[in-house]
Parts: structure tokens; C-alpha cells; sequence
């Protein structure tokens, strides 16, 4: 190790091999069969479970908690898939303590809600490490559909019309499938190459096909798979960048979060990944801490997240935010970026003091950063798309777009939050939707 | 603070909690180490005959049944009497006795049903300075099938036959341990009284079988592929052994005669209950078994400050006081009416009350859009039941309506007078009201 914290500039191996693995371990390793069973006891099997929902998916979970509980984790298992083939990965990054744990009735009687999502992990992962696919496929229909992306919306559509029997193609610009949860999400929520082994785990339904290193508008367009396919299904999500659009913003040094932790994501040896000493992350999501916790785990010496408005805005959430400062990330809000600061790299960054309503106050102060990660938000990137709302593609509440026999779901269409969970709800959906039309 | 000294039928101890007759009491560490801890008395691991001692199993003896969270609710047993031969546990049972004077030193006895093997051993184990002996007529597995234990129990005539043997062969004290295994436990009480027992201790453990191995086929504890019927014991008896000790209790033939109480006793408020329904002293085993001796100190320092609480000087003072409540169905007051009432504020909005009232009893609770639940007062029947499902203690309480009050279910006025089913007009055998 010839680097340390504080080595000057963007360089790599800033901590030993063995503190790098410690730092990207499993943030919540899966629970064990007697943490399972305690945690389990805790549910009260409600009535018309407020967890449920709350879940975008409406997993049964009361009946999953208590299959776990009677030592029946593989049931419970099967009890998560029926409604989110994806549960394995959901289970590792949905911000539960929003959603289901938010509204757990024992958070309300004693802050301290169920462990929902730890228990979720354990049932799926019980399933899915003896290689079991618990669906088989109805007979096949003949009907051909074309899925584009192959993130969490695509996926999961892909699978409820396999199921269905239908044949199925799934169309993926980048060179592996998986879309957010390959390549978009902290090392530290997916180890051990879990994205990639879900969706092998998946494709055992048989009746998909994956091309990767097809995107839409070069490889295929919208109205030849509409042509040659029965429907079609865009879960494209958001490629495009949000510019910040002030000086100096093409400095080096000057990089989009979502890069960052897709390079890392795929980095065959985080020794290599270089990072800054003085890294600032701007923006209030999720990528931004994701790419703020990480920069930290790396070795930057100082990492500041600066978010425009205070933090009850920032969408974040405060798990998210408790998890940042406890790696020693720094949260400067109210503060709006003004000019990046530097001759060829960036050295500092100017910001001026905003209040929620992004009012200026006049007040300036700059930040020292050879590194800057724009965390600011993705849009819809595209042409030939069906009509677009808000910058996303317009669906109704079953996914249908404005072209006769085009569906969308996930990030890149209207309707719900940008989460892994509500992507897979929509992608289903869309699947019943697609199946009952095709059957009509 | 409260005098906790139990004088038992002329046997005294520094508190009314004794450990029963079982593997806490089988040998002279375990009863040292008891009566540091602070238990009261010990009632010793049952005494066989002189000679070979009997054999255990040499795989599991025991069995359970668990709450949430593992937490041990039964036990069952397939554990014999003492293995170890008599002369040894005399020895130790001598040497305790004379080095804890003021504890309580019972001898559990069972020798076959032979009047000669009685009056032999009875005075043999006197000679160890014990306060007296309860006879083991109540364990259900083994010694029965040699026509020991429950098999004695469950025959009222042998029952009295050997307590007039005993009382015959000695001058100490002697308590008639009862088996459960029964129809009425008041045959079996009528008879020790008959034959002269000063006391009789209940509840012996209950025929079991705590679960049943499902990949084996064989009933657990499994001996080589086998099981067989064990006695069974712990909080989950506690409520067949209460029932049984207040019939004893309120049964005219057998009101006076002094019960030690046993059957799931783990705090000092399951102390209290046993004792308020006519137990003089309790025994208890189970809770001793699961978490060491040490939780005696919670249940001396619990009973004393609930005495202290109610002003009870000595625990005579509330021994049987909840006897005379004991009564039959037929004369609990029908025009007593309550209604249940959800607390809102403590509400936790789990909903359980609502599925159970839904679905298995009278449809008497309201669910709003917001979870808010409510209760139908014209729907409850009061049955108690989205009480007992409640999680939260207290959030769901029972409210008494006042006389005149109208019971929106009946659509009557609450009526001021007692009025039970003897003289109710549905009853064909009702006798007209004065």
C-alpha cells in the first residue's frame, strides 16, 4: 500500500486489501436460523396488515413471518416470490424503514418495529441457496413479447409473462442484465454477486431470452419490436444525467455519481478504484449517500454531502442519512452549488447558503474537493418514445402507454417512487395486464 | 414487611415456597445449594425401597412445549423415582437436616402396596430428622406400571388403606401427593382424609405426549425409535391445578383439610393465586428446572411487597380468601352486564381483536378505513375474548353497566338484582322467583 487518506488527488489503494473487504462486507449479513426465529416471534400476525400496505408489492407478510416462525423458511419464501419474483434483492435495498417496518404496529407500541426486511432476506435467501425455483411455467401460448431494460421493472414483467407461458426477450443496452441492481446500488447492500445470481435464479422459469448490448433507438427500435412482437414492455429507467449547469462543471475530477458506483459495483478489486482525498457528493438521495458512504469506505479523508434544501427534505432517508454520518460522511445542507473552482481539476467548489425554497441569501463558502460526485437526479433518455408526463413516460394504473400494445413500468414511467419495489410491482402489473389483453 | 415463616400442618420454614419432589431435590448438593438460595423446604426426591435402586432411561427423559420465544411453557418427564440407593440419600438427607434446622426436609416415599414395605421404611426415614413425608401417589409413568404412583392415586380405596398404614407407622406428618390422572380429584381427597392424612399436595404431573418426532414417527422424548407417555408439568398446567386444589378447597368434606399446592408455580403472584384458593404453602419444580434456584428471591420479595401492599401480615392471613368466589355456573349472576372498551390512546392497531370478533365470536367490533377500532355495544356480547388476544396490556378493559343502564344488545334496562340461572324463565327446572 503506497497510499493513504491523506495522499494528494484521486488515487487508488488509499486503505489495505483487508480494510477495504471489512468496509464492503454485507451491511446486514443474513440473519441466522435462531435470529430468525426471534425476530419471527415478534410478529403479531395482524389483521389486515398495515405492513402489507405499505409494501409496493403486497407481500403477505404476516403469513410469510409466521411460515418462517413453524420452520417452513422455504414456504415463506415462495410466499414473498408470488408477489415480488424479485424479493431477494428487495429485501437487501428497500428502504424499509419507510415502508413496511414504518408502519409496523410494534414500531408504533415500542419503536422497534418487526424486522421485516432481515426476515425477508433470510426466507429468500434459504430458497434460493438450494437453487430452487419455485414456479413452474404454464403451457406455452406462442404470443412473443419484447421486454426493453433488464432492471428490476423488466425483469419482473419478464418473469410474470414466462410464467404466464408466453416467450419472452429482453433487450439490455449494457453488457449484463440486472439494470439498477447490477450496476446502481452500494456495494455494501449486494455482495457476493447477488444481482447476477438473482437473475439466474430467475431465468430457471425458462421462456426468456436476454440480448445484451442491444439499446433501444440503436440496436432496435420501438416500432420494429412492435412489428415483430405480440407487446412490448419498456422498463428503460433513466439514463440520462441531470446537469448541475454551473462554471467549471466539466472540470476533471468533476464526475456523475451513478458512474462512480457502477464502476465500483463492477470493480473486480476495489484496491484498483481510485477516490479522492477531499471528495464532496451534491445532491439528497439515495445515490448520493450511496456514492458519500462508499467514498468514505475507500478512503477519502474528507467527505461532505451538500444537499440545497434542509434534510427533512432531502429524499434520503434519515436510515440513509443516520447511515452516512456513522461512516463519517459529513451532511452540509442548505447550500447550492455555484462555480467549481480550479485550473484543469477541480480544488474547490463555491456553494451559496439557500434556504427550503432554494432562496438565495448572498452567502457564499467554498469547500477544498479534488473530487465531486453530481448526485442530482437521472432523466428519461430517449426518442420515439410513447407520450411522455412530468419527463416520463404516461401509464395508466396497469402500465398501458399511449401506443396500443406498448406497456412501461419502473423508473421510466409515471406512477410511484423510484425504488427497486415499486419497479417490480410495476413490471408485474404490466405483465397481468399484457397476459389478460394477449388472452382476451 | 410481611412475615413470609409458613407453619405448614405443624411444619415450619422460613417461607411457604418449597421445591417439590423431583431431580431439584434428588440429592444433598442440589438441596444445600436450594436452602442457600433461599427456598424454604424441600419435599426429596422420591424414596424407593432398599435394594437395587430402579434405572432410568439412558437417552432423553424430558420434553417440552414452547412459547414465543422459546420460552418453556411445558415440560414433560419420563424420569422414575430416586436411582440412587437409599441408604445415600438417608445419609444426606441427615446431614442437611441437622445443618438447616429451621428448613422444611419432606421425604417423598413410594414402596409397592404392601402395608409391611410402609411401616418398614416409614420409620427408617424418620431416623434422618425429615418433618414429615408425602407420599407419591401421583407419578404417572413407570412406577404405575408396577402398580405404584398414579396406580395407587387413582384408586381411592388404596389411597386411604396406605395413609392408614403410614399414619400408623409414624408420628410425623404425612401429605397424600394426588394424581391429576382422574375424573374427580375429590375421590381421591376424600379418601386421604379418610385415612387420616394430614394434608394433601397437588397437582402431580399429567399424562403427555409433548410432541411427536415427524420424521421418525415416534413420539419425544424418543428412546430408540420409541416414546412412551411422560408426566407433564410447568405454566401450562398451572390453570388444571388451580381448578382442582380450589374443588378440594370448597368441597365441605374437604374444606378443612390443609393443601400444598403444585402445578406450574413460577412467580410469586402464581404463589399468591394458589394460596388465595386454599393452598397453605406451595411447591414448585418446573421454574427451577428452567431458570435455577435463584428466582425464589424474586418470588419472596414479590410476595412480601404485595402483602405489604394489601396489608396482609402473614400469609394465613390470605390463604383461602378467594375460595368462597369459587362457585358454579349456575349461580353466577346473569344481570351482570359488561361491555368491552378499546382504549384508543393505547391501541396499537394490530387489529387481532377485530379478526377474532369477526370471525370466530360475535362481530361486535368496528374497523374504520384508518384502523380505528371500536366496539358495537349493541353486537357485544362481552365474552372477553379481543381482551385476551390483545397484545397490549390494559388497552381492552371490560366496562360494568349500572343498573338501569340500557344494554344496547337486549335493548333492557340493567337490571339492579341478582338473578341466576336456577330461577331463570328459559330454565324448565327454574323455581319461581319469590
Amino acid at each position: 500500500m503506497t497510499n493513504s487518506p491523506f495522499s494528494e488527488g484521486i488515487v487508488a489503494g488509499r486503505l489495505a486489501t483487508a480494510d477495504l473487504a471489512d468496509n464492503f462486507a454485507d451491511l446486514h449479513p443474513r440473519l441466522d436460523d435462531h435470529e430468525a426465529l426471534v425476530a419471527a416471534d415478534r410478529c403479531y400476525f395482524c389483521h389486515d396488515a398495515p405492513c402489507m400496505d405499505a409494501c409496493p408489492t403486497d407481500i403477505d407478510i404476516p403469513l410469510f413471518i409466521r411460515q418462517i416462525s413453524t420452520g417452513t423458511p422455504e414456504a415463506a419464501a415462495t410466499t414473498i416470490f408470488s408477489q415480488n419474483i424479485l424479493g431477494g434483492m428487495c429485501a437487501r435495498v428497500c428502504p424499509t424503514e419507510t415502508l413496511c417496518e414504518e408502519v409496523c404496529v410494534r414500531e408504533a407500541a415500542e419503536g422497534k418495529p418487526v424486522e421485516i426486511g432481515r426476515l425477508q432476506r433470510y426466507a429468500t435467501d434459504v430458497l434460493m441457496e438450494r437453487g430452487v425455483h419455485p414456479f413452474v411455467r404454464a403451457p406455452e401460448t406462442g404470443k412473443k413479447i419484447a421486454v426493453v431494460g433488464a432492471g428490476p421493472a423488466g425483469l419482473s414483467c419478464a418473469h410474470r409473462l414466462a410464467m404466464s407461458g408466453h416467450d419472452v426477450t429482453v433487450f439490455d443496452g449494457k453488457a449484463k442484465a440486472g439494470g439498477l441492481n447490477e450496476f446502481g446500488i452500494a456495494s455494501y447492500k449486494s455482495v457476493d454477486g447477488f444481482a447476477a445470481r438473482e437473475v439466474d435464479w430467475l431465468l430457471q422459469i425458462g421462456g426468456i431470452t436476454i440480448e445484451t448490448g442491444k439499446t433501444l433507438g440503436n440496436d432496435v427500435t420501438l416500432d420494429g419490436l412492435r412489428a415483430e412482437y405480440d407487446a412490448v414492455f419498456l422498463g428503460v429507467g433513466l439514463g440520462g444525467v441531470n446537469a448541475m449547469g454551473v462554471d467549471g462543471e466539466d472540470k476533471d475530477g468533476v464526475l456523475d455519481a451513478v458512474d462512480f458506483i457502477s464502476d465500483l459495483r463492477q470493480a473486480s478489486d476495489l484496491s484498483d478504484v481510485a477516490i479522492g482525498r477531499d471528495v464532496v457528493v451534491i445532491g439528497g438521495g439515495m445515490t448520493a449517500v450511496d456514492a458519500a458512504v462508499q467514498a468514505k469506505l475507500l478512503g477519502a479523508l474528507n467527505v461532505s454531502l451538500v444537499y440545497r434544501r434542509g434534510t427533512e427534505r432531502m429524499n434520503a432517508s434519515v436510515f440513509e442519512q443516520n447511515l452516512a454520518t456513522s461512516k463519517g460522511v459529513r451532511i452540509i445542507t442548505n447550500a447550492s452549488p455555484k462555480a467549481m473552482i480550479g485550473n484543469g481539476a477541480v480544488r474547490e467548489i463555491e456553494f451559496e447558503y439557500t434556504d427550503n425554497d432554494l432562496k438565495p441569501t448572498g452567502q457564499t463558502v467554498r469547500l477544498a474537493a479534488d473530487q465531486v460526485f453530481k448526485a442530482i437526479g437521472q432523466s428519461l433518455d430517449g426518442n420515439d418514445l410513447p407520450d411522455l408526463e412530468g419527463g416520463k413516460i404516461a401509464v395508466d394504473d396497469t402500465g398501458r402507454t399511449s401506443i396500443g400494445g406498448v406497456w412501461a413500468g419502473g423508473d421510466c414511467a409515471t406512477g410511484g417512487d423510484d425504488l427497486t419495489v415499486t419497479a417490480v410491482a410495476e413490471g408485474r402489473d404490466a405483465a397481468e395486464d399484457i397476459h389478460a389483453t394477449l388472452s382476451a | 414487611m410481611a412475615d413470609l415463616t409458613s407453619d405448614f400442618i405443624g411444619i415450619k420454614s422460613p417461607n411457604p415456597f418449597w421445591l417439590a419432589s423431583a431431580p431439584p431435590t434428588d440429592k444433598e448438593y442440589n438441596v444445600r445449594r436450594a436452602f442457600e438460595a433461599g427456598w424454604g423446604g424441600v419435599v426429596w426426591k422420591t424414596l424407593g425401597e432398599e435394594g437395587p435402586p430402579v434405572v432410568n432411561v439412558n437417552g432423553p427423559r424430558y420434553g417440552a412445549i414452547h412459547g414465543a420465544d422459546r420460552r418453556l411453557l411445558g415440560l414433560n418427564n419420563i424420569e422414575l423415582i430416586t436411582d440412587r440407593p437409599l441408604e445415600v440419600n438417608l445419609e444426606e438427607m441427615t446431614r442437611v437436616k441437622r445443618d438447616y434446622p429451621d428448613h422444611a426436609v419432606i421425604a417423598s416415599v413410594m414402596v409397592p402396596c404392601e402395608e409391611d414395605a410402609w411401616k418398614k421404611i416409614l420409620p427408617m426415614i424418620a431416623e434422618t430428622g425429615c418433618d414429615g413425608f408425602e407420599l407419591n401417589f401421583g407419578c404417572p409413568h413407570g412406577m404405575a406400571e408396577r402398580g405404584m404412583g398414579s396406580a395407587v392415586g387413582q384408586v381411592p380405596e388404596y389411597i386411604e388403606m396406605v395413609a392408614r398404614w403410614c399414619k400408623e407407622a409414624t408420628d410425623l406428618p404425612v401429605i397424600v401427593k394426588l394424581t391429576p390422572n382422574i375424573t374427580n380429584v375429590l375421590y381421591p381427597a376424600e379418601a386421604a382424609l379418610r385415612g387420616g392424612a394430614d394434608a394433601v399436595s397437588l397437582i402431580n404431573t399429567i399424562n403427555s405426549i409433548t410432541s411427536v418426532n415427524l420424521d421418525a414417527m415416534s413420539p419425544e422424548p424418543m428412546i430408540d425409535g420409541k416414546g412412551t407417555h411422560g408426566g407433564y408439568c410447568g405454566p401450562a398446567v398451572k390453570p388444571i391445578a388451580m381448578n382442582m386444589v380450589a374443588e378440594i378447597a370448597r368441597n365441605p368434606e374437604t374444606a378443612k383439610l390443609p393443601i400444598s399446592g403444585i402445578g406450574g408455580i413460577t412467580t410469586w403472584r402464581d404463589a399468591a393465586e394458589f394460596m388465595a384458593l386454599g393452598a397453605g404453602n406451595v411447591q414448585v419444580c418446573t421454574a427451577v428446572m428452567t431458570y435455577g434456584f435463584k428466582i425464589v428471591q424474586e418470588m419472596i420479595t414479590g410476595l412480601s411487597q404485595w402483602m405489604d401492599e394489601k396489608g396482609y401480615e402473614s400469609t394465613a392471613d390470605f390463604v383461602g380468601m378467594a375460595t368462597p368466589n369459587v362457585t358454579d355456573w349456575q349461580y353466577l349472576n346473569l344481570n351482570h352486564i359488561t361491555k368491552a372498551v378499546i382504549n384508543e390512546d393505547d391501541c396499537i392497531k394490530c387489529g387481532r381483536c377485530y379478526a377474532a370478533c369477526e370471525d370466530t365470536s360475535h362481530q361486535a367490533i368496528e374497523m374504520s378505513e384508518d384502523r380505528v377500532f371500536t366496539v358495537k355495544d349493541d353486537e357485544c356480547v362481552a365474552c372477553n375474548l379481543c381482551v385476551n388476544v390483545c397484545p397490549v396490556e390494559g388497552c381492552i378493559t371490560m366496562r360494568t353497566l349500572e343498573p338501569g343502564e340500557l344494554d344496547e344488545r337486549t335493548g333492557q334496562p340493567v337490571s339492579a338484582d341478582y338473578g341466576n340461572w336456577t330461577a331463570h324463565p328459559n330454565n324448565p327446572s327454574a323455581q319461581a322467583a319469590e
